[in-house]
């Protein structure tokens, strides 16, 4: 950490000597620290998958969730600060919204991954706010066909066929790499993403934590909804069975 | 946005527009707008442009069934023919609405941002037939209160755990609840002929009886009324939830024209 002490971390309104901003930079520490969240773009859909790691066993389960939905057929995965994360999918909703009264008609998700990410990034230009401590992953389906967005707390924002933030990313990334993501099913998918959080998890270091599982597909009729329980069941029952074969072959 | 951290804050800086997602379009806001002198005094809307006519809904024994024909009127004139007056919002909800199609229109609208809107909250509650009457006779009261009526006469019918709901509001914020209803000239020659047909037999009226009475009703109207199609919609909400149909045709039977006076050779 060479630029404490420097004077140079203070604001999000100085560069560093060397063309850097150091509290943007911190913001990313506050994703990296966070349980893993991935997004796959498949052939008919997107799914979201959350490592939402328990704070406390005295947690109702299934609290502080970190998959919203911003509209219909829009989902908001995040991983940072949770509370960053409930202001941004607020500002979403809006974005939606104000988009819905004007054009009558669904955002693209082109368009509603662009003002999130114009929202975030106006954090990083004034001395008296400071950045977005979350990465975003945004999941919809318009008229396009199924779309994946990600925005960093620089603001930031590419799409993908499929991503990963989080304490887990690395090795989420080199599994979702892979899979055959343009001809993957959205039933696949899901199975995939159970067990790629499975696999990402350190329980050593995190104890327990609750998998999170949406999508935005044919199936759930466009709308961005939490993948029905006897599906999401299934495929944490499989992310298990192999993750238990990996551990025989070790 | 306000660009100007500076102000940020500050209790007279009109806080609230510092994160409001109206930045993207200026002069949207109130603020922006001009003075109002040069237009003269306020004017509102004293009749309907685009009108739909009546709009039928009865209880029957496993929900409720809805019927509206598909006209669209300039005044007299039978100016669009294929516009659907019955909705559906949410999985247990129909709407019906006679009147203006723009205010229609409208009230689309906003049901389906009330529908996001607690989507989102995520709650596991979902709008039932009696929430959304009551938000939608909340709305036709307030709009007529402000002068600026939305001008429709709605029939909202649903079924929810078990609860068949039927209902009306108009553009006065009139409310009431009957196992039948109709609007508009419905109201004069449609009403009395369901209530015969339906009134105490809520609980024994099949499916297919109950498509008849109001299929018999429309025949009737459309003979009857000259703002009206036989082009129609019935629209059927149950446990199981809803559907509306699309439109057909209704079979009707001119010979008797010969013989009026006036009217045949």
């Amino acid at each position: 950490m060479s630029s404490i002490g420097t004077g140079y971390d203070l604001s999000s309104s100085t560069y560093s000597p060397d063309g850097r901003i150091f509290q943007v930079e911190y913001a990313f520490k506050a994703v990296d620290n966070s349980g893993t969240a991935i997004g796959i773009r498949a052939r008919d859909g997107v799914v979201l998958a959350v490592e939402k790691l328990v704070q406390s066993k005295l947690l109702v389960p299934g609290s502080n969730k970190r998959i919203q939905s911003a509209d219909s057929h829009v989902g908001v995965a995040t991983a940072g600060l949770l509370a960053d994360g409930r202001h941004l999918v607020t500002r979403i909703r809006e974005e939606a919204q104000q988009y819905r009264d004007f054009y009558r008609s669904k955002i693209p998700g082109k368009v509603i991954a662009e003002r999130a990410a114009g929202y975030v990034q106006a954090f990083t230009l004034y001395s008296s706010v400071r950045p977005f401590g979350i990465s975003a992953i945004l999941a919809t389906v318009d008229r396009d066909g199924p779309q994946l967005y990600m925005v960093e707390p620089s603001g930031v924002y590419y799409g993908y066929k499929g991503t990963a933030i989080g304490k887990g990313k690395q090795v989420a990334k080199t599994e979702l790499e892979k899979l055959k993501l343009g001809e993957l099913s959205c039933r696949e998918a899901v199975k995939e993403a159970a067990r790629i959080i499975y696999t990402v998890h350190d329980d050593v270091k995190d104890k327990d934590f609750e998998l999170e599982l949406s999508w935005v597909c044919e199936e759930s009729g466009g709308r961005h909804e939490f993948v029905p329980k006897d599906l999401a069941a299934e495929a944490e029952r499989a992310a298990k069975a192999s993750l238990e074969d990996e551990m025989d072959e070790d | 946005m306000d660009h100007f951290p500076g102000n940020w804050g500050q209790p007279r800086s009109r806080d609230d527009h510092v994160f409001s997602s109206t930045d993207y379009f200026p002069g949207h806001n109130a603020y922006d707008v001009g003075s109002r002198a040069a237009s003269g005094p306020a004017q509102r809307t004293q009749q309907p442009m685009v009108t739909g006519t009546s709009v039928l809904g009865i209880t029957f024994k496993d929900g409720i069934m809805l019927a509206a024909d598909t006209l669209a009127s300039y005044g007299s004139l039978a100016r669009f023919r294929d516009v659907q007056r019955i909705i559906k919002v949410g999985d247990s909800t129909l709407i019906g609405a006679s009147g203006e199609v723009a205010d229609f229109q409208y009230i689309e609208h906003i049901l389906e941002t009330l529908t996001i809107q607690e989507y989102d909250h995520d709650d596991g509650q979902k709008l039932s037939p009696r929430h959304i009457y009551e938000y939608l006779s909340r709305v036709m009261y307030g709009r007529r209160s402000n002068f600026n009526p939305l001008w429709n006469s709605l029939i909202v019918g649903g079924v929810k755990d078990g609860d068949r709901f039927l209902g009306f509001v108009d553009l006065q914020g009139t409310t009431y609840q009957s196992s039948t209803i109709a609007t508009g000239y419905g109201a004069y020659i449609g009403q009395p002929l369901l209530r015969k047909a339906v009134e105490g037999r809520e609980d024994e009226l099949t499916e297919e009886e109950a498509r008849k009475v109001l299929e018999d009703v429309m025949r009737v109207l459309f003979y009857r009324d000259a703002r009206s199609l036989n082009k129609i919609q019935i629209a059927t909400v149950t446990a199981a939830g809803s559907k509306i149909t699309e439109p057909y045709e209704l079979q009707t039977e001119w010979a008797f024209a010969e013989g009026v006076r006036g009217y045949g050779a």
